[in-house]
């Protein structure tokens, strides 16, 4: 059901942008189609100008407790902010579950309540159920894992309840997009942080499967809420020499004829 | 200090706060609905069925298709021959038993050692045969519990089907160690 | 001391033979489909495991309680009991046993705790002949090899290999594969067995509190085939196997197969209450360490687990990895936070060996919060003394970086020069993930870049 630009009900919602790390290095325009689409719809973006990261990968090596100046940081950087977006599932489930200050105040718990994955913030706090966006092209969704499972952006295809995908949903607001139907509708990329590289062979093996589905259902596209599956993938992709490319959520969401 | 007072001491030192038993899930009625679940999922696990109204037609079935040495609990047979040794029992072509109740959900039958010469005759015989009274199909293995309630036997066991095996490359053998072929008798008599 | 292969080395081995690892791989997703197959016949499968996994931590919280009550019950039914606080206490046992009894010669269903104790091998060398009566059981032992998967023992195996492991051993004739055949001879073979041994052993899937019966699970029969016919019948469980009444059984076993193979119930599920007359049942309570486990608040949840294998199929690492790769009894996901509370060190590896994708707590009939607890064991495993020196200087040199802000942006800048003016310094065999991955393209701009130059106001 169509509806008009949500401008005036996004009036006065201002987010703070978190964007991480490996996003800001690598993949700028991800941050930028993050902060344009969220600007289209009305929202103001301001982006705290001494944000490093998560703390993600110290903890996923099992080192959490060297995360702890890295997250004072980050609460530094956020806490005085209604909403925070982040356009990334497993940044965004790390936070809310294993945000760890070194001064126990209570301060990284009132912060996780607020902080938002893209899809999951346009879904249920803007309510957008329109967009202007167009992206002729047959795209496979990844459905990346923390977010899936972790954030519940979708249901998981382990679970005997009805289906809904939040990222699913956005991606058929966008005109003329086809999206393709997988054989396996949620396995894992391989990615995994360190895993990617510490248990190469599996992860490579992962990945190339994944890669292999999304081609074999006509895929040109791949997309996900997380751009280190992506990246993951990408490098499968390139070296495969595949003319097929990878694009964040975000991107998609926010391309238009222009 | 005996081992079982090392390890009580152990789990009484480990084991975490109380945490009450959640509610027990609830019961319903069996419907006429569970009989065509029962002998549909009975089929799906290889399971034959054949509908009777008496005895006497399940003796005249065992008697046609089974030429070697039958074992049966049916009013013909004198039970007190019966060898103390089931060993001896190796070479039964088929034995006949009676369930004392059927589950829908899964196709099993619940058999105690009362209705057994041996404990191991399902098990030993190549053929397994059972009657079950039509009346007596429950839903689900919650009913079939409460059925059971607290039963004093010293040996019970749900069969679903004949013995199987997949194994080998995902294939479905039937078959392995316990009965080739399950054929079950759903007996329509009003009373017996 | 010789050098434990890691989980990450024997994966790689695994993955050298792409045909294999596909067909693993598939075998097993297969069954992850018959499971989710099963579990939609039933409307409310997740309310039944919600209802499980509270079943099992009441358990666990009065664990003391029930199994004083089972050792009681089983006890006045005729059932012998036997406590061991580990795994040489178990072999012991067994092996007194069987001596007292002039018996030299033992059949055994499936059991991983068995499995665990190394007990096969414990018989062997005290002059016992062991014969696992479980088909794929009795192929990897055939083949002298540990089971790859707690329910498929063989899953590993190609029928072509199973023939000619049975033409040597069995006498089949060369080049005979066809499952159904084979499986036939193995009937033959073991059937002999069975109407021949006085001992039979069998592991306990559920044991009641209330009653003192513990309940076995089978698709074979063998475990019967085993106990019916032997005048020795011994179960080993392990404390955790307790549960505390009868009418629990009632949700455990509408879970137990549908999660193991999306069968609706294992063919057989046979109550043991009495020993038969003149026959004898000794049931084995073991502890060997999960009661250090019980006493982890993290890790506790781990010993809900009513091995099913559910958590092993669903695993995209284990399907292409195997079972070997976690050499340990028990591999997959469940294995790998069960093993580090026996051994850190040497299985130190495995809450690594994962991606922490979750699927399998998502799958697990009890639900065990599998995939966290292998991020909290890791986080213990690195405060051993024995920790990766250089993963933990690598990591806090990150950490340093990730907390200072400007040092984080040279650092990134610095890392987007290296890739574009001197890109051989990342692209090349030394670099694990560019062995099969491009590298990403360096952009020239952060996106902090873009954002001073485009947003901030002046």
């Amino acid at each position: 059901m169509l509806s008009a630009s949500l401008k005036n009900l996004s009036v006065n919602v201002k987010v703070a942008l978190f964007i991480p790390c490996y996003i800001d290095q690598f993949y700028p325009q991800v941050g930028v189609s993050t902060l344009e689409l969220l600007e289209k719809l009305g929202v103001t973006v301001e982006f705290p100008m001494n944000q490093t990261c998560c703390g993600q990968p110290m903890a996923n090596a099992g080192y959490e407790r060297f995360a702890k100046k890295c997250n004072d940081l980050f609460i530094d950087n956020f806490e005085g902010y209604e909403y925070i977006v982040c356009p990334s599932g497993s940044c965004v489930l790390h936070i809310k579950e294993h945000l760890k200050e070194s001064a126990d105040v209570g301060k990284g718990a009132k912060l996780t309540s607020r902080v938002f994955e893209l899809c999951e913030f346009l879904t249920d706090q803007l309510h957008i159920d329109w967009l202007d966006a167009r992206f002729p092209y047959k795209v496979g969704l990844h459905q990346s894992c923390h977010g899936q499972r972790g954030l519940h952006l979708s249901q998981s295809s382990e679970i005997v309840a009805p289906y809904f995908s939040k990222p699913e949903g956005l991606l058929k607001m966008v005109a003329g997009l086809q999206l393709v139907s997988l054989d396996r509708r949620d396995e894992c990329c391989g990615f995994g942080g360190t895993f990617s590289v510490s248990e190469e062979s599996v992860a490579v093996k992962m990945g190339k499967d994944r890669v292999a589905d999304h081609v074999t259902h006509g895929a040109e596209v791949i997309t996900a809420t997380d751009m280190s599956c992506l990246m993951h993938l990408e490098g499968i992709l390139r070296r495969q020499g595949s003319a097929v490319r990878v694009k964040h959520i975000a991107e998609i969401l926010n391309a238009s004829l222009a | 200090m005996t081992q079982r007072e090392k390890i009580l001491n152990a789990v009484r030192q480990n084991q975490p706060e109380m945490v009450p038993a959640p509610a027990r899930p609830a019961l319903r009625a069996s419907t006429s609905t569970d009989m065509d679940l029962f002998k549909k999922t009975l089929a799906g696990i290889g399971g034959q069925t054949i509908d009777v109204q008496n005895v006497r037609e399940v003796q005249r079935s065992i008697e046609e298709n089974f030429k070697g040495r039958a074992l049966s609990y049916l009013p013909a047979s004198d039970l007190s021959l019966r060898d103390p040794d089931p060993r001896q029992y190796a070479d039964l072509e088929v034995a006949v038993v009676p369930a004392v109740f059927g589950v829908a959900e899964n196709g099993a039958v619940w058999i105690t050692e009362k209705n057994l010469v041996h404990r191991a005759i399902p098990f030993i015989c190549e053929h397994l045969a059972v009657v079950l009274r039509a009346s007596d199909v429950l839903p689900t293995m919650h009913e079939a519990y409460e059925r059971i309630g607290s039963d004093d036997y010293g040996f019970g066991v749900f069969i679903a089907g004949p013995s199987k095996t997949a194994d080998i490359e995902q294939s479905l053998v039937l078959g392995a160690h316990g009965a080739k072929s399950f054929t079950l008798f759903i007996l329509h008599e009003s009373n017996q | 001391m010789e050098n434990q292969p890691t989980h990450a080395a024997l994966a790689e081995k695994f993955n050298k033979d792409k045909a294999r690892v596909d067909w693993h791989d598939q075998t097993l997703w297969l069954i992850r489909q018959k499971r989710d197959k099963a579990a939609a016949q039933i409307p409310e499968w997740e309310a039944l495991r919600e209802t499980a996994s509270q079943i099992k931590r009441h358990a666990l919280s009065q664990l003391s309680e029930y199994l004083v009550q089972f050792e009681e019950k089983a006890t006045a039914n005729g059932i012998i009991v036997h406590w061991v606080s580990d795994a040489e206490s178990h072999n012991g046992i067994v092996l007194r046993l069987l001596k007292e009894r002039d018996m030299d010669q033992l059949v055994k269903s499936k059991s991983m705790l068995t499995e665990e104790c190394g007990l096969n091998h414990f018989l062997e060398k005290n002059g016992i002949g062991v014969v696992d009566s479980d088909l794929g059981e009795r192929i990897v032992q055939l083949a002298g090899e540990p089971p790859s998967h707690i329910v498929l023992p063989c899953i590993h195996w190609k029928k072509e290999e199973i023939g000619a492991l049975f033409h040597q051993y069995l006498g089949t004739p060369e080049g005979l594969a066809d499952p159904q055949a084979l499986t036939a001879a193995a009937r033959k073979h073991l059937r002999e067995k069975f109407l021949t041994r006085k001992a039979a052993m069998t592991g306990v899937n559920f044991a009641v509190a209330e009653t003192g019966e513990f309940v076995v699970c089978t698709n074979e029969g063998n475990a019967d085939m085993g106990a019916h016919l032997a005048d020795l019948h011994i179960a080993s469980m392990g404390i955790e196997k307790i549960i505390p009444r009868r009418a629990d059984l009632g949700v455990f076993l509408r879970l137990l197969a549908r999660s193991a193979t999306g069968q609706p119930v294992t063919t057989y599920c046979s109550h043991f209450a009495r020993p038969r007359e003149g026959a004898e049942i000794h049931v084995i309570i073991v502890d060997n360490g999960r009661t250090v486990q019980l006493g982890r608040p993290d890790f506790r949840e781990s010993l809900k687990c009513i091995r099913c294998g559910a958590c092993f199929n669903t695993c995209p690492v284990y399907r292409r990895s195997g079972g070997h790769s976690y050499h340990t009894a028990i591999a997959g996901p469940i294995g790998s936070i069960l093993a580090p509370n026996l051994d850190m060190k040497k299985y130190a590896d495995l809450p690594f060996a994962s991606t922490l994708c979750g699927s399998c707590s998502a799958v697990c009939p009890v639900k065990i919060d599998i995939h966290t607890q292998l991020y909290k064991w890791r986080q213990e495993l690195t405060k051993e003394p024995d920790a990766d020196k250089v993963k933990k200087a690598g990591v806090q040199a990150m950490a340093s970086v990730l907390s200072h802000p400007a040092v984080y942006r040279i650092t990134g800048k610095m890392g987007r020069n290296t890739l574009r003016f001197a890109p051989f310094m990342l692209k090349n065999k030394m670099n694990p993930w560019y062995k099969q991955r491009e590298m990403p393209d360096p952009p020239k701009a952060s996106f902090r870049d873009w954002y001073l130059k485009n947003r901030l106001p002046k």
